[in-house]
């Protein structure tokens, strides 16, 4: 696992190939988009997807915790699919959540629009946006910010190889923002070109794709303007 | 055999026409009460045949209520079959009513065949199941006498032919006594489509009928003027000759092997058609009123040719069709006579057949194949046994129908014909899959769809549930596209979803017969308009190019390895084939022939194993990590219709040793894990089987709509319970179908003992096609991440890190591609020859139409 180190409004960050980041300077680890008790979500909606995506997004959460031993671990937003997500986790996850945020001093939920409200019976406190020194943490990018880290758009980019496009998670960078992947076991992905995305990079930046011990990192273009609106 | 009663004698006589004997067969069939299945070639009355029996019950027993059900694998078969049966029943003032039922009907048609169901529906396999999965249906089919099933040979072993089957069974449930009659083209293997459509499962059950083969075809072959091209598929080079051949005959049917080559080749034409020849377009992703419009112009006479794919392969008899023009190979002999059937439905005349070979390699395909339509020898495999995904959704749909008991629709099940060899265990897990997901972890107990009463019955457990199961009916699972709209103009049609994804503001594409220039995309379709300059792009289609069947490969090698047969070759191939003689050897008919050379810094290992694409393609991975093992560094492997070329760092020394019978063992079980053919096969699955939502084509997508990414899904499973029921249904799936492992297994046997290897100092004549194809496979396990570095640092490298890696790339790595020696290809005339798209065409590897 090689991070990658990043400088954003003067900070030093590591760009994790596990999707999260590490803010050294203040012990901090950032982790966007777990969705947990999104496979039960579906499943009262009659689709039976596997029920192990909260085991397993706890369990790769807890590896990175172990690497990192951070004092304050801040979530982005969209913890959980929805609301009542927490009050359907099995015990088992839930005490498996329970010793992972009990591993650090101090947890910030930050909240997102699949988890408007703060989990119940979980320690942390709950914000909408986080600021710390130079560096706003929150779920979805504001267009003016600066210094800003947040989740909410699950960046993913395709980079075209010899053997065709292979398409990862990535993360989404500037001068002005980083933009995680989303870190759940079932969360998809938005392409960096898509305009909700690319918009907010309208010069152009820089993504790195995650690789199971590395990150490929490669420019991306800046936004073209969209083609006049076609009726 | 006795003859027709009135007013059906003095019909066919107006005509001019005498029942056919297989008709008078099938009406005997029915009399006795029994099942039949008719195997007749196109053009013989097939489809009267079917309905004959019942038109003369209801005209000796005029009666209310549904009495026979048509069951067609197109909608516009359906259509036109209803138009045609319409004549006689006017015409002889029969008592019945003949309606379809298909996707399109509109809703309130739907409501009053409810009511008062009409004596003759004529349905597809997927409003079937929907009518199957209403609670009204014990009452609607309750007096059913007849099903007739056409193209039965189509629909066996495949996952809507299981759907039929399924539903056909529980038919039998509701109207005991049930006549199947099956219409069939001819096939390979007569017994098993027997028992697929047996309400037994057992051949013996479905009487027999086999109609007379009309004359053979009159084939011959046409090479492109000039130059023989070494590789390509397109067969772009014989436009002139094709056209020439449309000029002097009435009407001519175009087939080709792919969307996008169906899109080339039109083009090709018209480019030179100064005559202005009406030729049009029909493949499966144009608009359907566009292709409804072709086919009324095709059925009038106004039409001189039509370009086709697959799409045409099945359809309504046009009666009118000079000749048939095969441009590519054929790959399939079934197929091939499928086609060659089109052309003519005159009985007693020869069908006219022209096969365009694309390349060299071709040209001995296209003389194999010749020699297997003379000798009757059809190809193809017997029906596969029933998907377990569309056993789950059945199971669905009959708990939405009425409460049953497991033991009963186990037994019910089991009378299909596609599922025969069901064993209870795997009815039990899929009951439990549909019940709560049947995972070994019971977190879903709370939400479970089914519920047991007291009696033992399963009932599903509210309305909710029975919508959600009808909208997901249906086995056909499309990708995801898009429509095509000229600005300020009609739909075209649709190109998939990634290939938009791909294309820029500006950029033009081949779509439709015409250039058309991107603009943009509007919500959920793109716009585009005419015109648009630089090379433009031919969108292409992932799905099934069909490999080389077992049958013709058989051929192929027969004559590679037999020079007398060389005379039936043209004059270019036998010097391609005497230069191979010389300068290495030709591989033996039941051996395999494996050269190894150093090119370019880099060892060359070319098998020649004819066992087709997919087939080789696993193989290719196979061999790789061997090679691996044995530490010859390999660095990639390509697998066309007839060899299997890898490269490696090092001189792969005893390359028998990379053939033996045990790669199939760990290697084979740890590579199709992380396939990306299993993961495609496992979508198709979960969304049949109703674990990820179905893709309503043109429904806007919103936010609520629940989709998720079922490779996410995959991989947990695999890591969690990798014995869950959808897991062994991909794989049993894959081993039949995306893999073909079992035609590897066959080829290992084979050629155990009587391997060839030729060390040469360069690349063999022979050799050239392969190399020069396109769509080379990288090595896999881990090739992933090593490419994406490659990619990376190349970025880096050429850009400095400033530029934008979307503009560069592309070009970047088009350079670092490795292109293969040639032999004597002349390198100009190949870039003029060379179509234009073809920068495209090749990148998408491995998906055609």
């Amino acid at each position: 696992m090689t991070p990658a180190p990043l400088h954003l409004a003067g900070e030093r960050l590591m760009l994790d190939p596990a999707g999260v980041v590490s803010w050294p300077a203040r012990r901090t680890l950032v982790v966007s988009d777990l969705h947990l008790e999104k496979g039960s979500h579906f499943a009262a909606r009659g689709r039976f997807v596997p029920p192990y995506d909260t085991r397993e997004t706890l369990a790769k959460l807890t590896l990175v915790l172990r690497r990192y031993g951070p004092a304050r671990l801040v979530l982005l937003g969209d913890s959980f699919h929805d609301p009542m997500g927490c009050d359907r986790m099995a015990p088992a996850d839930c005490a498996a959540l329970q010793r992972i945020l009990a591993s650090v001093e101090e947890v910030v939920w930050v909240l997102g629009n699949h988890d408007p409200v703060a989990p119940r019976g979980l320690p942390g406190i709950a914000v909408d946006a986080l600021v710390d020194g130079p560096l706003t943490f929150r779920h979805e990018a504001d267009p003016r910010a600066l210094g800003e880290m947040s989740g909410h758009f699950h960046p993913k980019a395709t980079l075209a190889t010899r053997a065709g496009g292979i398409s990862r998670p990535c993360f989404a960078t500037d001068a002005r923002r980083v933009i995680l992947p989303a870190f759940g076991a079932y969360t998809g992905g938005l392409d960096v070109r898509d305009p909700a995305l690319g918009g907010l990079f309208p010069r152009g930046g820089r993504v790195f794709l995650l690789g199971p011990d590395r990150l490929f990192s490669v420019p991306m273009a800046p936004m073209r303007r969209r083609p006049e609106a076609v009726a | 055999m006795g003859t027709l009663p009135e007013p059906f004698a003095g019909w066919f006589a107006a005509r001019g026409w005498t029942p056919r004997p297989h008709q008078l067969a099938l009406w005997k069939s029915a009399r006795a009460g029994e099942s039949a299945l008719l195997i007749a070639p196109t053009g013989g009355g097939k489809t009267l045949a079917g309905f004959l029996p019942s038109l003369l019950e209801l005209h000796a027993a005029p009666r209310e209520g549904l009495h026979t059900l048509y069951v067609s694998p197109l909608k516009a078969l359906a259509v036109d079959i209803a138009r045609n049966l319409m004549d006689p029943v006017s015409e002889m003032d029969l008592p019945i009513r003949i309606e379809t039922r298909t996707g399109d009907t509109p809703q309130n048609r739907r409501a009053r065949q409810r009511e008062t169901p009409p004596q003759i529906l004529l349905t597809t396999p997927e409003s079937l199941a929907v009518l199957l999965a209403n609670p009204e249906a014990p009452e609607l089919f309750a007096g059913l006498r007849s099903i007739v099933v056409d193209e039965a040979h189509a629909m066996a072993g495949t996952k809507r032919g299981d759907q039929l089957s399924l539903c056909m069974a529980r038919l039998d449930v509701l109207a005991p006594g049930l006549r199947r009659v099956g219409l069939s083209a001819t096939v390979a293997h007569p017994e098993a489509l027997r028992a697929w459509l047996s309400p037994t499962a057992l051949a013996e059950d479905v009487r027999l009928v086999v109609g007379r083969g009309g004359a053979d075809p009159d084939m011959s072959l046409m090479l492109p003027e000039g130059h023989l091209p070494w590789g390509g598929h397109m067969g772009i080079a014989s436009a002139p000759g094709v056209l020439a051949r449309i000029a002097e005959a009435g009407v001519t049917i175009v087939f080709v092997n792919t969307r996008a080559q169906s899109e080339l080749i039109f083009a090709a034409l018209w480019k030179i058609n100064e005559e202005n020849l009406p030729i049009a377009l029909h493949h499966g992703s144009l608009e359907i009123t566009q292709r409804r419009k072709v086919e009324a112009a095709m059925a009038a006479g106004k039409l001189r040719a039509v370009v086709a794919t697959a799409s045409l392969d099945l359809g309504i008899d046009w009666g009118a069709v000079d000749q048939m023009i095969h441009v590519g190979a054929p790959k399939g002999v079934s197929r091939l006579l499928q086609r060659i059937g089109r052309a003519n439905h005159r009985m007693d005349e020869p069908s006219k057949a022209v096969l365009v070979p694309a390349n060299r390699f071709e040209v001995i395909e296209c003389v194999a194949a010749s020699e297997a339509v003379r000798a009757h020898e059809l190809d193809g495999d017997p029906p596969r046994p029933g998907g377990l995904d569309v056993l789950a959704q059945h199971i669905l749909a009959m708990a939405c129908q009425s409460p049953f008991r497991p033991d009963d629709l186990y037994a019910e099940v089991t009378r299909a014909g596609a599922y025969a060899t069901l064993s209870r265990r795997d009815f039990d897990d899929v009951l439990r899959f549909v019940e709560d997901g049947g995972y070994a972890l019971r977190a879903y107990e709370r939400f479970r769809r089914l519920f047991t009463d007291s009696e033992g019955l399963v009932h599903v457990r509210d309305l909710r549930v029975a919508r959600q199961a009808r909208m997901n009916l249906g086995t056909i699972v499309d990708t995801p596209m898009i429509k095509v709209r000229l600005r300020g103009g009609p739909v075209l049609g649709e190109v998939e979803e990634w290939f938009a994804s791909t294309l820029e503001p500006g950029n033009s594409f081949i779509f439709a017969g015409q250039t058309l220039r991107y603009e943009g995309i509007d919500a959920l379709t793109m716009v585009v308009s005419r015109g648009g300059e630089g090379d433009p792009r031919v969108p292409t289609y992932a799905g099934a190019r069909l490999p080389l069947s077992t049958n013709l490969s058989f051929r192929v090698r027969s004559i590679l390895a037999d020079p007398r047969r060389w005379r039936a070759l043209p004059d270019p191939v036998r010097d391609w084939l005497r230069l191979q003689q010389r300068r290495s050897e030709m591989p033996q008919r039941d051996g395999m022939l494996i050269e190894v050379f150093p090119k370019g810094g880099r060892w060359f290992m070319v098998a020649y194993c004819f066992e087709g694409r997919l087939a080789h393609q696993t193989l290719g991975m196979l061999v790789t990590k061997r090679m691996d093992r044995l530490g010859f560094a390999p660095m990639g492997y390509l697998g066309t219709d007839y060899v299997l070329a890898t490269w490696s760092a090092f001189e792969p020394t005893d390359p028998e040793r990379l053939f033996e019978e045990d790669i199939l063992g760990e290697e084979l079980e740890e590579w199709i894990a992380e396939s990306s053919m299993l993961r495609r096969t496992f979508r198709n699955i979960a969304t049949i089987a109703g674990l990820i939502e179905k893709n309503h084509p043109g429904q806007e997508k919103s936010g609520r709509q629940m989709t998720m990414n079922s490779d996410l899904i995959y991989d947990v499973l695999r890591k969690h319970e990798p014995d869950h029921i959808l897991l062994r249904a991909t794989r049993a799936e894959a081993a039949h179908g995306l893999t073909d492992v079992s035609r590897i297994a066959t080829l290992l046997a084979r050629v155990q003992g009587h391997i060839r290897v030729r060390r040469l100092d360069r690349v063999s004549p022979l050799a050239v096609p392969a190399l020069i194809e396109e769509g080379r496979e990288w090595v896999a396990g881990g090739a992933e991440d090593a490419l994406l570095a490659e990619a990376a640092a190349l970025v880096e490298e050429a850009t400095d890190g400033a530029e934008h890696f979307a503009d560069v790339l592309a070009e970047v790595t088009e350079g670092v591609r490795v292109r293969s020696g040639v032999v004597d290809r002349p390198r100009r005339q190949d870039r003029k020859r060379r179509p234009p798209p073809r920068r495209f065409v090749r990148s998408a590897k491995g998906l055609a139409s």
